[in-house]
């Protein structure tokens, strides 16, 4: 079988990406004060791959944390609302890891459901997602316990390897097929190949599975109503920070900002951890307390999500183990859930 | 282009109607600027929108009109936080933003041919008042069965919907029955709480629905006493209530277990949430 995989030189990268600018909104990893964030690149040489993960995940780039969804406008007898529109440019996602991408998919199915979301829609569309295989895993990073892998391809357009001086670039979809176009990349032999599939299999060998997720959801729905949640959760501050930095947390709110007679709708991304967000106007709140909060978010992405859409709500990305202020890890407190005997 | 779930819009306040006499509750009658904007608007009783004050935001309301009646919307609205506030000043031929309509509303293919037991209390009646106006229709009412409506405030003057309660009253083919807490001079209805007027008056579960909204204590102490009259599981219905943004089922804050109010709901049976967690159980 033909090879659908490329090679592009490392030294030849930055004139690859400068092509791309030309054509595209380009996104990528880029440091400031040693800390890796993604943002629009202006020059190829902008870009730092040398990194494990991003502090923030990429999903700003289909669903921003706060847009705009119209502007209103009152006029004699009633009101107008306009619809901004989104910019035809595409944009490429470059260097995002393969966690985040398969993140997307699971975005797509909540953003793209009976009911579709225009603007996420859009955004999308207009979306190539180039990933980078992770050659070292961090302490935090659990993606093969979920079912991805520190070089698996789903959700990217294209993957890449790297393999010393050159990255082997498989072209996983159509679109990413597309982005290559009018490049004379050389296409990848056997032995680049081969020292592809070297680096995905020392990665994963480098991470143990630090959990079983083989009956997770069902072990949950028992636990409900157990005593466990309010001691895993005893020292949550309640911060949301794990949900803002998940690649896969949607939750939003919807309020007004006007400006004087007419004004603008706004979504902004909000969390379960927050009491707001389930407080009621008469003052009930169904979920009023930490525990109640914490296990909302377990209980979304582990069998809520499981229910609705045929898939768990986390990718293993690690950050929100990583940047916990009081080092709650998501990986032992799902452990600990295994381990209560049901009553 | 595809359809914008998030556009609201305008109608105009036709008429405000101070439902209550402690003018907590109000009535919006709202009427369509266009035409095409009616067409699109086909609802059930029980299904709801969330209403816009532009620079306040929208909340969710359930329809209090029934379908049938042509050119108008009717939303029932407590003033209780800083939007149903903003709607309380309104006036008549202000503009409001309508969004909807939202969810799954009550499942009227199988209420058709059954007798309707309908309990409600307080401000939670607003849907039931459009269920029962809507199945009284002379267009509806050979569709179902023998109706009857249990309908409870803390006094009379909290009532809502006086009008439709003495039309109602006059007529043959639905059995009304009214219940305060504490009654006042020349109240002639039942005296007691909603929970305990249903247990005397016994409606048959025979080839019946019971439809059950109100306040959750209202709904916890009717639930056992519905089911003591032989009602199953299948055939209570309820009416959830939760905070709500989207109203579609993306904004993650409405949902009881894996099932959101928004969009899977509001009215569920009482066999689907004993399936659901214990955060639904009443």
């Amino acid at each position: 079988m033909k090879s659908r995989a490329k090679i592009i030189r490392k030294k030849e990268l930055p004139d690859f990406l400068d092509h791309l600018i030309r054509s595209y909104k380009v996104f990528g990893p880029v440091k400031r004060d040693g800390i890796v964030f993604f943002d629009a690149i202006e020059s190829g040489n902008d870009i730092s791959l040398d990194y494990q993960n991003a502090k923030t995940s990429p999903k700003e780039a289909l669903f921003p944390q706060s847009e705009t969804l119209f502007r209103y406008h009152r006029k004699e007898g009633g009101v107008d609302v306009d619809v901004p529109v989104q910019g035809k440019k595409g944009q490429v996602l470059f260097g995002i890891r393969p966690c985040d991408a398969k993140g997307f998919l699971l975005l797509d199915k909540v953003f793209g459901g009976d009911c579709r979301d225009p603007y996420y829609e859009q955004r999308r569309a207009n979306t190539i997602v180039v990933s980078l295989g992770c050659a070292k895993p961090q302490p935090a990073c659990f993606c093969t316990a979920l079912g991805g892998g520190p070089c698996a391809e789903e959700g990217s357009d294209l993957l890449m390897v790297d393999i010393g001086d050159q990255y082997v670039v498989k072209i996983v979809g159509d679109k990413g097929a597309i982005l290559l176009e009018g490049n004379r990349f050389d296409d990848a032999e056997d032995e680049s190949l081969a020292q592809a599939a070297e680096v995905k299999k020392k990665s994963e060998a480098s991470m143990e599975p630090p959990l079983k997720i083989h009956g997770l959801k069902e072990k949950l729905d028992q636990l409900f109503d157990d005593s466990i949640w309010a001691q895993l959760t005893e020292t949550c501050l309640g911060c949301g920070i794990c949900t803002y930095l998940c690649p896969t947390c949607h939750c939003f709110d919807i309020c007004d900002e006007p400006m004087g007679q007419d004004g603008i709708r706004i979504r902004t991304w909000d969390s379960c951890q927050f009491p707001l967000f389930t407080q009621q106007a008469s003052g009930f709140n169904p979920r009023p307390l930490v525990k109640e909060r914490f296990r909302q978010r377990i209980m979304h992405k582990f069998s809520y999500l499981v229910e609705d859409q045929g898939e768990v709500g986390c990718v293993g990305c690690g950050r929100c183990v990583t940047e916990c202020p009081v080092n709650l890890d998501i990986r032992e407190l799902l452990n600990a859930l295994l381990e209560v005997e049901a009553a | 282009m595809m359809e914008n779930p998030y556009l609201p819009f305008s109608m105009r306040i036709d008429d405000i109607v101070v439902e209550t006499e402690d003018h907590n509750i109000k009535t919006f009658v709202l009427s369509y600027f266009e035409k095409e904007d009616e067409d699109r608007f086909k609802y059930v009783p029980g299904q709801f929108a969330e209403l816009t004050v532009y620079g306040k935001g929208e909340a969710p309301f359930g329809m209090a009109s029934s379908p049938m009646q042509a050119g108008q919307l009717e939303f029932s609205v407590s003033k209780i936080g800083v939007l149903t506030s903003a709607l309380h000043q309104m006036h008549k031929g202000d503009v409001v933003g309508v969004r909807g309509p939202l969810g799954n509303g009550f499942p009227l293919a199988n209420l058709k041919g059954k007798n309707l037991v309908l309990i409600g209390g307080g401000f939670g009646f607003s849907t039931l008042r459009a269920l029962t106006n809507y199945m009284i229709h002379k267009a509806h009412r050979s569709s179902f069965g023998d109706i009857t409506v249990i309908y409870g405030a803390r006094k009379p003057g909290l009532l809502l919907y006086k009008g439709d309660l003495e039309s109602w009253e006059s007529r043959s083919d639905i059995q009304l029955h009214l219940t305060v807490d504490t009654a006042d001079n020349g109240w002639t209805g039942h005296v007691g709480l909603v929970p305990n007027v249903t247990k005397s008056l016994a409606p048959s579960a025979e080839n019946a629905f019971t439809l059950i909204c109100g306040p959750p204590a209202m709904i916890k102490f009717t639930l056992p006493v519905v089911k003591e009259l032989g009602f199953p599981d299948d055939k209570i219905l309820l009416s959830l209530e939760m905070k709500m943004k989207c109203g579609v089922g993306m904004c993650g804050r409405c949902n009881m277990g894996s099932q959101y109010i928004c969009r899977d709901g509001p009215v569920f049976s009482q066999d689907q949430l004993l399936h659901l967690t214990t955060e639904t159980h009443f």
